[in-house]
């Protein structure tokens, strides 16, 4: 069991990140926290993604000096979704953030369950 | 290959533009170039639909110059045509019944950040029920999403900053996973094309090689888009943002946001894994419990409600319930009755929001029902397009709702033992719950005021506005009377799906 992790190193690394990105993410209350934890649970992905594409002693698929064999290269397909993830993640990091100086402002408090009290006391 | 095949690709392009130029508009054309891609979206889909009933099969569209394998394609078939018409039909209703409070809870200067979203949502949507790529799917979820909370957090108060926070922790999460899921498919088979995964997964289960990730890759995505379309234990998110929302965007959130992430459920369950693992891996026995759970549960907190769009807001949880219920079936007729509940409850519940509004607008802008007495004569219109809406939801025959009950209650019953007996109780106490509220709702708007209340005089909904809602009305008395030929589409569309 210990050796087949350790041959997967990467996805063992990957998993267990992104375990600790969605706690974060679902269980932490400070705003900035959970934004933090959504930014580790997506690395965790890009990782478990970019080492799939990856095979050892092999170069990045750039064609140079006229090389042109597949055997060569790497899979380029992943490196090319996790660069379509990074932008997506930033996006949502950025409007996130905004979110976050949207409600400080407001409530002075990053906690989302003193945020939500406060909310529902301008109801009254 | 005739004008009308490119037509799929022209309505999603016919969005995407609109939204680059709605940046640089003035606010009036802003909106008016929303409003008319709306309609163009349905002309050109209510085209593809004749085109499709035409042909017996779907057929693929290369997006780009790469042929298939390797490239991008959209596949359009007659189920993808019937949806994408149903949606920007209801989208094109709700904005002309919708867009004229729209500067109640939009500022100025946002007016042409609000048109570039409807349109960015309504792409998304398009793209969503023709792509035939997996990670296409990822990406425009991501943008669906993007473009939804805009359309909420556009209100600018206290409320709807919270509700679109847990809005997008949620949903986050729900992509997450469906990221995940995504990645590992993509690593046990090596494709993202729909299609060609299809056959890897067939040929994965025929071989019994990785049967543990596939478990996990199906769980994965069922959860990510489950979380998202908000299925009953996971719809936390749902009701505050859309009571909180402007009344428009609630109409487009519940009404065709959701069903979106529902459609790419099914075009996984169809095209990717095949029906036949689904059920083998019991998936559909987990929706089941979901649906059914979500029809009664959902119901009895819309009945405990005070706010009117709260109770609205958790009858759309239970109404996807009824949707999860059909899914979970994993019979054909179920899924059928699961479609065709998708394009009822789109009309249905964007019509709900709609006329809601209009009542809490002539009651002083008070949710609360002791305030909404007498708001049926004091806007007749909205009373009684909501009263008609309600009755849909409830399931009096001749309104969409009927059908689709009676079509779950027949797909039922060729089941035996404990799914038929739950499938029948679940609708006769959803029907029974249903009718609670929104009974209690209707006999609230139309009673005379008890105490004598002060209601601000405002200003008459506008004839458009109210003919707009009567045509959603018409809609879904169709959708009630004239059934057969709308379930025979989605029947031999289902078909072809896979």
């Amino acid at each position: 069991m210990l050796q087949l992790l350790y041959e997967n190193l990467e996805q063992t690394v990957a998993v267990i990140l992104f375990g600790i990105g969605f706690t974060i993410l679902l269980l932490q209350r400070n705003l900035i926290r959970k934004i933090i934890g959504l930014n580790i649970m997506d690395t965790a992905i890009y990782l478990f993604l970019a080492s799939m594409g990856y095979i050892s002693g092999r170069k990045a698929p750039i064609v140079v000096d006229g090389v042109t064999e597949v055997s060569a290269y790497i899979n380029p397909i992943p490196a090319g979704l996790v660069l379509t993830g990074i932008v997506v993640s930033v996006s949502f990091t950025g409007i996130l953030l905004a979110l976050t100086v949207r409600l400080y402002r407001r409530y002075n408090t990053l906690d989302i369950d003193v945020i939500a009290l406060l909310a529902k006391g301008e109801d009254a | 290959m005739s004008l009308v095949h490119n037509f799929p690709f022209f309505s999603i392009l016919l969005c995407m533009v609109a939204g680059i130029f709605s940046s640089m508009l003035k606010k009036e054309a802003a909106k008016w170039v929303t409003l008319s891609v709306s309609l163009g979206v349905l002309v050109l889909s209510a085209f593809t639909l004749h085109l499709t009933l035409g042909l017996d099969d779907n057929y693929p569209f290369m997006m780009g110059h790469v042929p298939a394998p390797w490239g991008n394609e959209i596949r359009i078939g007659r189920l993808e045509a019937l949806m994408a018409t149903g949606v920007s039909a209801v989208l094109f209703l709700s904005l002309i019944a919708g867009f004229y409070h729209a500067p109640a809870f939009v500022s100025e200067q946002k007016t042409n950040l609000y048109c570039i979203m409807v349109d960015l949502a309504l792409a998304a949507v398009l793209v969503l029920i023709y792509t035939n790529d997996l990670f296409t799917v990822y990406v425009f979820i991501e943008i669906m999403t993007i473009a939804s909370c805009a359309l909420v957090v556009v209100r600018q108060n206290g409320h709807t900053l919270v509700a679109i926070t847990r809005y997008m922790i949620m949903h986050l999460f729900g992509s997450g996973l469906l990221l995940l899921g995504i990645a590992m498919l993509y690593g046990i088979t090596g494709h993202l094309l729909m299609e060609p995964l299809g056959i890897a997964v067939r040929q994965l289960v025929l071989t019994g090689q990785y049967n543990g990730p596939l478990t996990v890759v199906i769980a994965l995505i069922t959860a990510g888009l489950a979380i998202k379309s908000a299925m009953f234990p996971f719809h936390g998110w749902a009701p505050d943002t859309y009571a909180f929302a402007p009344p428009l965007s609630s109409a487009i959130l519940s009404g065709i946001i959701s069903k979106a992430y529902i459609f790419v459920m099914i075009k996984f369950f169809y095209r990717v894994v095949g029906m036949e693992l689904i059920i083998s891996q019991q998936v559909h026995q987990f929706l089941f419990i979901c649906g059914v759970a979500g029809m009664i549960i959902a119901s009895v907190l819309a009945i405990s409600q005070r706010d009117i769009r709260r109770m609205i807001a958790y009858s759309s949880v239970a109404q996807i319930g009824y949707v999860y219920m059909g899914l979970g079936m994993g019979n054909t007729a179920g899924v059928e009755a699961a479609v065709f509940q998708m394009l009822v409850h789109a009309t249905v519940k964007s019509v709900l929001f709609l006329s809601t509004y209009e009542l809490i607008n002539v009651s002083g802008d008070r949710k609360r029902f002791r305030y909404l007495h007498g708001a049926g004569y004091r806007n007749v219109p909205a009373g009684i397009v909501f009263t008609f809406a309600a009755m849909s939801m409830v399931g009096i025959p001749f309104t969409g709702g009927f059908i689709v009950k009676l079509n779950l209650a027949i797909s039922g019953m060729a089941f035996g033992g404990w799914v038929r007996a739950l499938v029948l109780i679940a609708l006769a106490m959803s029907t029974l719950l249903n009718a609670v509220y929104f009974l209690h709702t209707v006999v609230s708007i139309y009673r005379r005021p008890t105490q004598e209340l002060v209601y601000p005089a405002v200003d008459p909904m506008p004839r458009y506005a109210a003919a707009a809602m009567l045509a959603s009305l018409l809609l879904i008395v169709y959708l009630g009377v004239g059934s057969e030929p709308i379930l025979q589409v989605i029947e031999t569309g289902l078909k072809t799906f896979s």
